[in-house]
């Protein structure tokens, strides 16, 4: 996850705090997807951005979880994101952030 | 009709690692922690060996066919070809010493000082390469005192020149307010002409044509070369072709981030279709900003920096020749400004459209080439495997075209597509490191035809929020030959 977006959501925390915020992300391949819902949960891992040492334990999701998806109007789901469910890997994505998720629950 | 061909293509790698250093990513952060960080960077970089031997940088050069890195297991440092050759059919990987002499040869204004003693090896180095050997070394005679170097280093902002650890020389800097001509702007512009050069070279060898012969050089590299006054204002295509011996070839530079080379490419083909020009080179330099651009990632998995390598490339367009696969001037796909920003509608403008309108289904092309970075350096960096994602997305096309099922997208990938093998150089990876490949197996009748989808992001400049992206196919050709020559 590249600093200026680490910037963006340093920002938004100390702006409107971490209660009501949730990060949903969008890329279609899994490691990346994984890196980015890392860095806003658990902190920058390069230790390189604004979010290095910084363990925001936001809730993450990604776009193509159902979660998501039922909380979209379905035509513009489609027109958006309905591409990306065929190309990604949505099983393993899933599970990635389920994971993540638990984690966040856990510690 | 003027009907055009890529009749010959280069593609070279130049192994620099005393310049990763100097890659933007790694001196910003040498900058913040220069005791800790340098030594770091140091540890990790590569042999001029290792860099032959890694099976992607063989694929580049043309010994190995990209299918090649499927049956090689990754990581794939960690299995060196063996026996490789720094060259290759398309053109070759030069060392680091080679190519500061070649760098002075670029170098007209006295920008660059090297040293005294480090002289006649960089001299030998260069006097035994094939395409250089005849050329007129009297620049590398200018050699200072190492003592002259120091002082210029510590008191007028010139810029240490590194190779095996050793201070070799240094950049100067050519105006003290100018930051378009800083030391650290001018050694990244003359690395891009002098990777350029070496392509072209290549090229002209490739395609056993006269440098007086060429009539247009386009200049497709990420470089901006210019003064305050006109910051990214050009000049590098006729620099590179000075600098080769192009003597009756003007030229231009051509600016659209990683799409640069497709446009060039395209603009090329138009110009030699109508007649204006016969013999057109699109050449492309490489990028010192992008050396070490994912550096974090490779240290925090104890990789070598991959991304030590410059990439250049060179293309020769004429008319119809009767053997060279010819580009279907109806196969061109573009991202219109109106288009749309879904990965969808950004895929279908540059696959489906085109291929509708020249009658053609998704699998009826052989091979598509995309953006072909080099999976091994950005899936450390958790930037994904690009290529990958790119190929799906065409397969999913071919699924919603009816085409394949869902779950032959896989296949699909496999049979159409290719691992990435293509260093991180921005404009370098842009589908066209297939062309040599694609020439060669069409040519053999090993594939009918291979388009190329190159993808760009012009939101980096701030100017836009827009993407874009510009697509191709070539195909065997029929064997008649076009008049107009």
């Amino acid at each position: 996850m590249d600093t200026e977006k680490q910037a963006i959501i340093k920002k938004l925390v100390d702006d409107v705090g971490t209660e009501d915020l949730v990060v949903v992300i969008g890329a279609a391949d899994p490691e990346v997807a994984q890196v980015t819902a890392e860095t806003v949960t658990f902190g920058d891992p390069s230790f390189a951005g604004p979010l290095a040492g910084v363990s925001l334990r936001l809730p993450v999701y990604h776009i193509l979880e159902p979660e998501v998806k039922e909380a979209v109007p379905q035509d513009m789901y489609q027109e958006q994101a309905g591409f990306m469910e065929l190309v990604a890997n949505t099983q393993e994505i899933g599970k990635i952030f389920k994971e993540i998720r638990d984690r966040i629950r856990e510690t | 009709m003027y009907d055009p061909v890529i009749k010959a293509c280069s593609h070279v790698l130049i192994h620099v690692p005393g310049f990763v250093r100097y890659g933007s990513k790694p001196s910003r952060e040498i900058e913040d922690s220069p005791t800790s960080l340098l030594p770091t960077i140091e540890a990790h970089l590569r042999t001029f060996e290792q860099a032959v031997e890694y099976p992607p940088n063989q694929v580049f050069i043309g010994n190995l066919h990209p299918d090649h890195l499927n049956s090689i297991e990754q990581p794939w440092y960690r299995h060196p070809v063996a026996n490789a050759s720094r060259c290759g059919p398309y053109g070759e990987i030069m060392p680091e010493e080679e190519f500061l002499g070649l760098m002075k040869l670029a170098d007209d204004f006295d920008l660059m000082w090297l040293d005294k003693e480090a002289m006649p090896m960089l001299k030998e180095a260069l006097q035994s390469h094939s395409l250089w050997k005849n050329t007129d070394l009297g620049k590398l005679d200018t050699a200072v005192e190492n003592t002259r170097i120091r002082d210029r280093i510590q008191n007028d902002g010139s810029i240490p020149l590194y190779h095996r650890g050793c201070i070799v020389g240094c950049m100067h800097r050519h105006h003290e307010k100018d930051d378009a001509l800083k030391a650290a702007v001018l050694m990244e512009n003359l690395m891009a002409k002098t990777s350029g050069a070496l392509a072209l070279a290549h090229l002209l060898q490739n395609a056993d044509i006269r440098a007086d012969e060429v009539d247009l050089i386009l200049n497709c590299s990420e470089e901006a070369v210019g003064d305050r006054y006109n910051r990214g204002g050009g000049g590098l295509a006729k620099a590179i072709g000075e600098m080769c011996r192009c003597v009756f070839a003007t030229g231009c530079d051509i600016k659209a981030f990683c799409v640069g080379p497709i446009y060039a490419l395209v603009q090329a083909v138009g110009l030699v279709k109508s007649g204006l020009f016969k013999r057109i080179v699109v050449v492309g330099g490489g990028s010192l900003a992008k050396l070490g651009m994912k550096f974090r990632g490779h240290l925090a998995k104890d990789m070598p920096i991959l991304e030590d390598v410059l990439g250049g490339l060179a293309f020769l367009v004429v008319v119809n020749d009767g053997e060279s696969p010819l580009i279907r001037l109806d196969s061109f796909g573009k991202h219109d400004i109106g288009s749309g920003s879904s990965q969808q509608s950004i895929m279908e403008s540059l696959v489906v459209k085109p291929l509708h309108r020249m009658g053609k289904k998704i699998t009826d092309v052989d091979r598509y080439a995309v953006e072909l970075q080099n999976p091994e350096v950005t899936v450390s960096a958790g930037s994904g495997n690009v290529p990958l994602t790119n190929y799906r997305m065409i397969g999913a096309l071919a699924v919603l075209g009816g085409e394949i099922q869902s779950g032959e997208i896989d296949r699909f990938v496999l049979e159409h597509g290719m691992p990435g093998f293509s260093p991180t150089q921005g404009h370098i990876p842009a589908a066209v490191p297939f062309l040599g490949h694609a020439i060669d197996a069409i040519k053999r009748g090993e594939i009918k035809n291979a388009m190329f989808v190159a993808r760009g992001s012009l939101f980096l400049g701030r100017m836009t929020q827009l993407s874009d992206g510009l697509s191709f196919l070539i195909e065997k050709n029929p064997g008649k030959k076009s008049g107009g020559d």
